[in-house]
């Protein structure tokens, strides 16, 4: 996982200024920026859980929670961007059980899984292209109109497949899912996480594309009259959010050996989830990649963690959302206190860049 | 812009095409060639000898992972079985997840297996969606039993059966049959669409319907309240509007069928609408006296969870291996024998009334 954490964290700073939530860039700002925080208590949970737990540490342990993480992982990379600008889709789960269920009865029909896999992740693109549409051409809130794609898409599912489960895919393909890159404790989908990690990272925070999203989620308009193609924009990143979930849906299914309609229910959640642990703002405009990534792996291993050492279900939801908790409310409460010992300071406009 | 969004839309459906014109020529892992190809190799338990004289071991660590936790059914189950532990010195634990979804037990595999437990025993939301993370267990020595219900069977060693599975689809039919005198609709209220337990009982329901002596009976529908109580009774009540001529519903289901007594005490089909099935004499102590449910059937569950940690120890003693024909001495309930693909089965089907009732508490 370091490089990428590593690629994005370094990233970060070439998008910092326009990262300015806080009011004044000073020392304990910087020192006081959520996402190391989280990156600290990352690190913290996995030193004291190497400590405290066996087992925690083991390679075949970590390995397992790391894949376990896969689904989330891949979803959150393209959430990360939406929310960025200031947008949300919360359709994604639903996707990805739509995209299970049509893998299960193609399978099921007789198709080649060579042929599923691509026909999968177009329909897709067409859903993400349906949730753009929507809300850049009509200009409806991307909140309300994929609450409704949420329940469309679930829908679709059960009309595809049903109340029925398919299982028994090919091997090759299924272990594709679960097995281990050769010669490494890394699952083939967190290897692929990696990989889209890092060009995400370069994408978000290293070119005019990623800064125009920042400049998006800051103030719209003013990136509109900056000459942001912001409908375009938009569109491309509902497209991008529901094909990386209907890719999500295929090593879902492939993992489980199990294709259902009820796949990832609740998914959607988990993956909002660690985008906002991992420090971007919900407004849009500020965050960075590598705090996500943080936030995805702490919300994984915590659980891990938590269930090794036999903590109860009911516990382990209250901790993951005391943290989400603090980490909407601390930036916030770091900006309050910045504004109040620099008195008169005008609150500075993030900058958007013309791309 | 527009003409942007219409060009990258036909990009991806041609990049769609192109594919599928690809596999087309080329051939491709299809269901059929896959099938073909060698099955997954069975997990590398040794074949390792059944020593039946071979002590129970002391200390064991089994942990019981129920479908989901605090559904009272999988509770009463799991305390026996931990109970039963405790007479051959060894420790249990039941930890499991809030939602019955198929991928939610999977995570607790897993830490159970790096824990280091000598066995897990578990109900399963899905046969295939554990299946994986088991054989991983079962490779590093974890023995793996399925109660209540199954996992794939090359993925477990032993199944604890609560019953003959056709006997209890056909003396759920028989029953039902006498109370509403072997005429008129009749319609199912089951658990998730994949339980393998319901759905085994439901096909031999239908077989059973299929006799001439039931010609009389029709079934009509098979509705799924998910084991969720609100789902099931809003079921029940979407049945009894859908089919205002049903006369009996099945409910296989402990959630299930308290559900449908619930809705039933309280509407106008009391009386009209016989219900019967599987439930707890606890949940149902109410509805029996409150003349909703005049009879209903299950097994013990407290003699199930018992069987279940008494096999576990069993099997991870050495005195089983799961083998066909293996003998498992379980304490109090004597000996049973295992049969065809691993499994155990507890023992017949028990029918509560209004007069026997009260002599249960689970």
């Amino acid at each position: 996982m370091a490089p990428d954490v590593k690629s994005a964290g370094g990233a970060a700073d070439t998008a910092a200024p326009l990262l300015a939530g806080l009011p004044d860039r000073g020392a304990p700002g910087r020192l006081l920026r959520w996402d190391l925080l989280v990156g600290l208590l990352l690190v913290l949970v996995f030193i004291g859980g190497s400590v405290g737990s066996p087992g925690f540490a083991s390679v075949d342990n970590l390995s397992f929670a790391l894949g376990d993480l896969g689904e989330i992982a891949l979803i959150a990379l393209a959430m990360t961007m939406l929310v960025v600008a200031a947008e949300v889709d919360l359709s994604v789960a639903s996707v990805l059980g739509l995209s299970s269920a049509l893998v299960g009865t193609l399978w099921d029909a007789g198709w080649a899984i060579e042929t599923i896999i691509p026909l999968v992740v177009v329909v897709g693109a067409v859903c993400g292209l349906v949730n753009g549409l929507l809300v850049t051409r009509l200009g409806l809130p991307s909140l309300a109109v994929t609450i409704g794609t949420l329940a469309l898409y679930r829908g679709l599912a059960y009309v595809v497949l049903g109340d029925r489960a398919i299982a028994e895919f090919p091997q090759q393909y299924a272990s594709l899912a679960v097995e281990d890159v050769p010669g490494t404790p890394i699952p083939y989908p967190v290897a692929l996480f990696v990989l889209l990690a890092i060009i995400t990272g370069v994408v978000l925070h290293a070119t005019g594309f990623g800064r125009s999203l920042f400049a998006i989620g800051a103030q719209e308009e003013a990136a509109l009259f900056a000459g942001i193609r912001v409908k375009r924009i938009k569109l491309i990143l509902f497209v991008l959010s529901s094909t990386v979930a209907a890719f999500a849906g295929v090593v879902f299914t492939l993992r489980y050996g199990s294709a259902r309609a009820d796949n990832g229910m609740g998914l959607e959640l988990a993956v909002i989830a660690a985008v906002l642990l991992g420090g971007v703002d919900f407004d849009g405009g500020k965050g960075t990649l590598g705090g996500v990534i943080a936030g995805v792996l702490l919300i994984g291993l915590l659980r891990n963690l938590l269930m090794l050492n036999d903590v109860s279900t009911e516990i382990q939801s209250i901790v993951t959302g005391l943290l989400l908790i603090i980490s909407v409310i601390t930036p916030r409460l770091v900006a309050v206190i910045g504004q109040r010992r620099r008195r008169p300071s005008p609150v500075p406009s993030p900058t958007p860049p013309a791309s | 812009m527009f003409t942007v969004s219409r060009r990258s839309a036909s990009t991806a459906v041609m990049a769609g095409l192109l594919s599928l014109g690809l596999v087309a020529c080329g051939g491709g892992t299809t269901k059929d060639s896959a099938s073909s190809a060698a099955p997954a190799a069975p997990a590398s338990s040794a074949p390792a000898k059944a020593d039946p004289n071979a002590p129970i071991k002391e200390g064991l660590k089994l942990a019981f992972l129920p479908k989901q936790i605090n559904n009272p059914y999988e509770t009463i189950v799991d305390k026996a079985g931990i109970e039963a532990a405790a007479e051959f010195k060894g420790q249990a634990k039941e930890v499991g997840p809030s939602d019955a979804s198929a991928s939610s037990q999977v995570s607790y595999i897993n830490t159970l297996t790096q824990q280091g437990h000598d066995a897990i025993l578990i109900a399963a939301n899905d046969a295939n969606a554990v299946c994986g993370p088991l054989q991983q267990a079962r490779a590093k020595g974890v023995k793996i039993i399925s109660y209540d219900s199954d996992a794939s069977k090359d993925c477990r060693d032993i199944f604890i059966n609560q019953a003959n599975s056709e006997e209890i689809g056909r003396s759920q039919v028989k029953l039902l049959s006498e109370m509403i005198g072997g005429k008129g609709e009749v319609a199912i209220l089951s658990a998730t669409a994949n339980a393998t337990n319901q759905n085994t009982w439901i096909e031999f329901m239908k077989d059973e319907l299929g006799k001439p002596e039931y010609a009389g009976l029709k079934l009509v529908k098979v509705a799924y309240g998910d084991d969720d109580d609100q789902k099931s009774f809003q079921e029940t009540q979407g049945l009894l509007q859908a089919y205002p001529d049903l006369k009996g519903i099945i409910s296989p289901t402990t959630v299930g069928i308290s559900a449908a007594a619930r809705y039933i005490s309280g509407s106008k089909y009391k009386g009209e609408v016989v219900l019967t099935g599987l439930g707890t004499p606890n949940q149902m102590r109410q509805f029996v006296k409150d003349g909703t449910v005049a009879k209903f059937a299950l097994w013990n569950p407290k003699d199930l969870g018992y069987l279940a940690s008494y096999a576990a120890a069993a099997l991870a003693s050495g005195q089983i291996t799961g083998a066909e024909g293996e003998v498992l001495k379980a304490g109090r309930l004597g000996e049973r024998t295992i049969g065809k693909d691993g499994e155990i089965i507890l023992g017949p089907p028990f029918v509560f009334d209004k007069a026997n009732i009260d002599q249960f508490d689970f």
